[in-house]
């Protein structure tokens, strides 16, 4: 009954998070310097007498004032009608879709990949403090946490795909191939280097973290009475280090979900992968507004759901959280 | 039991980044603990009693130095040998309830306590249960975490979880610090039961007036120094068998008796560490 309660509550201020987005990015197009008719006619602005674009404005609604253009969108999106991308000339959802289907492949691996290893790293750092692993695990962490992303995915090209010739330069498959043509195994070989500079760099904030809190667990009176009943480290980090520091790797885990969605731009420009980043450059630059409007909620939606499911975790795996006095 | 000799504990301190320094925590401290006894140290915060008990145990941090010798039944307490019985021999009852994993049920953890001590996976569970259910933890508090608890029944599941181990040494440090009368008497008569048993207990507490009438034996510490060991007799009428002055002031401070606070002379001058 009160998991239901929770789950209604948490769905409605969901909604609420999302309406806040819609209402803020809406503002902030209706703000911007971007002319929807411009944008539209593109190269043939030229070529349009005023009264051509008048007939233009009044047919998509330009005139009324700004609120009720907003109800309008909003209506439509509720409908589900995310509206039409005039770079891409199809509907923004199939754009978002087919996109989001490349990048959930790169992002999701790299995302799972850092969270794990980054996880045991810590934990295996945390837990014997200012040990030879400690510190070879600690300094790792730091020079990654410091180098710039698209800097190393310059770096790893070079040396894998065009002095070793390792890995493809670019893209999700070889140039001049349908999409549906690409095997599985080549697919999987154009991600390898992208995926890697992603890992490589994710891990180490999941691992600073983890570290951190355990270390605060090791120097804690738990684990020195923990100590005081013969437990060794290695004891107390499995039977109660990997609980406690699992608490950190979850929310930073989780929080980083809305990457997943809105990919990494600067790894999908260095790549050249087609992925969401890639879009939302391209739908910035040339002005698509509908396309970038998709884009921004659908992030918003996968922050938020996130961290409602980093929320749920917690309360799963410490009792003292959510629990209203009985 | 276990023979102190002569011991002393120094911690490294820096002055400045470069300069280090040691910082006297006791000194000179010998106690002979006898089984079946329950040996009182009592003392103010900063006498050093805390850090007499990780002495014992071996759990003092790195860089620490000791002088003098510890005896546990009849051998040198070596700190190999103190890795190996802590647990097993020597036991704990940390002063903190923050020693309790707040995300572990109290079963769960005394069972811990039962397979450090070196009882197979198999009859760990159970006896985490009997030794739950002897100091009067029914059910529904042995599947509670530590937040659920009051003070008196955590301190029962620390005391619980020194007690499985079935370890023959048991230093309570500060076992009856914030409890109700009701809940204090409980906590120490567990422990007099301990020593009933064969045990022997190690009381630390600045609580003298109850730690009378289970105590054996009484240390008197302050700023490190051992003051005066005596029997619990001695405490009687108006402290004519004590020796030191520090130990007739204390006794007199004592709400039963005169309730009075002497200026205590010579103010040692050496630093202590709590």
């Amino acid at each position: 009954m009160r998991v239901t309660q929770w789950l209604a509550f948490r769905l409605l201020r969901l909604g609420l998070v999302l309406l806040c987005v819609a209402t803020l990015s809406f503002g902030l197009v209706m703000l911007s310097p971007i002319d929807p008719v411009d944008a539209y006619l593109g190269p043939q602005m030229a070529q349009v007498s005023p009264e051509q674009r008048a007939i233009i404005a009044h047919r998509w609604g330009f005139d009324t004032p700004p609120a009720a253009q907003f109800g309008h969108w909003l209506r439509q999106l509720l409908s589900g009608d995310l509206g039409w991308s005039h770079i891409y000339n199809r509907p923004v959802s199939e754009v978002i879709g087919e996109r989001f289907y490349r990048s959930i492949a790169l992002l999701g691996s790299a995302w799972l990949l850092s969270a794990l290893v980054g996880f045991v790293l810590g934990v295996m750092a945390g837990a014997k403090e200012g040990s030879l692993l400690d510190r070879l695990i600690s300094a790792y962490a730091y020079i990654t946490a410091s180098t710039p992303t698209f800097w190393l995915g310059i770096l790893g090209l070079l040396l894998f795909s065009v002095y070793l010739g390792w890995t493809p330069v670019c893209c999700a498959g070889p140039t001049g191939t349908l999409s549906q043509d690409v095997s599985t195994l080549t697919r999987l070989h154009h991600l390898a280097l992208p995926v890697a500079t992603l890992t490589l760099l994710g891990i180490a904030n999941i691992t600073l973290h983890t570290r951190s809190r355990m270390v605060a667990l090791m120097r804690s009176d738990i684990a020195t009475h923990a100590f005081a009943q013969g437990a060794s480290r290695f004891d107390v980090a499995w039977r109660q280090g990997l609980r406690h520091a699992s608490l950190p790797a979850l929310t930073l885990a989780f929080a980083s979900l809305g990457e997943l969605f809105g990919g990494s731009i600067l790894i999908e420009q260095v790549f050249a992968y087609p992925g969401l980043g890639q879009a939302t450059v391209e739908a910035g630059l040339r002005s698509d507004v509908p396309l970038l409007l998709g884009i921004a909620l659908f992030t918003a939606l996968f922050v938020s759901v996130g961290n409602l499911i980093a929320d749920t975790l917690y309360r799963l795996v410490d009792p003292r959280i959510g629990q209203t006095s009985s | 039991m276990l023979h102190i000799d002569q011991l002393t504990l120094q911690l490294p301190y820096y002055r400045r980044w470069w300069q280090r320094d040691w910082a006297t925590c006791f000194e000179n401290i010998s106690l002979t603990i006898l089984p079946g006894e329950v040996h009182a140290i009592v003392g103010a915060s900063g006498a050093g009693k805390s850090l007499l008990a990780y002495t014992i145990l071996g759990l003092l941090p790195e860089g620490a130095k000791t002088n003098g010798q510890l005896f546990f039944q009849s051998e040198p307490l070596t700190p190999a040998r103190q890795q190996r019985l802590r647990g097993r021999e020597l036991a704990l009852i940390p002063q903190s309830l923050n020693a309790l994993d707040p995300l572990a049920r109290s079963q769960r953890q005394v069972s811990w306590a039962a397979l450090r001590a070196g009882q197979p996976k198999a009859t760990a569970w159970q006896s985490a249960h009997q030794a739950l259910t002897h100091y009067q933890l029914d059910e529904h508090a042995q599947r509670a975490f530590p937040h659920e608890l009051s003070g008196g029944m955590a301190r029962r599941v620390l005391t619980a979880m020194a007690h499985v181990s079935h370890a023959n040494l048991i230093i309570a440090d500060e076992p009856s610090v914030g409890l109700d009368p009701q809940q204090r008497d409980r906590v120490l008569m567990a422990l007099k039961a301990l020593a009933d048993q064969g045990k022997a207990v190690i009381l630390i507490t600045h609580d003298l007036r109850h730690a009378l009438p289970i105590a054996d034996n009484v240390t008197i510490m302050r700023q490190g120094l051992c003051v005066e060991t005596t029997t619990t007799a001695a405490f009687q009428g108006h402290g004519d068998a004590l020796h030191s002055g520090y130990a007739k002031a204390l006794w007199h401070a004592l709400p039963d008796n005169a309730f009075t606070s002497p200026i205590i002379m010579n103010a040692l001058e050496e630093p202590s560490v709590a």
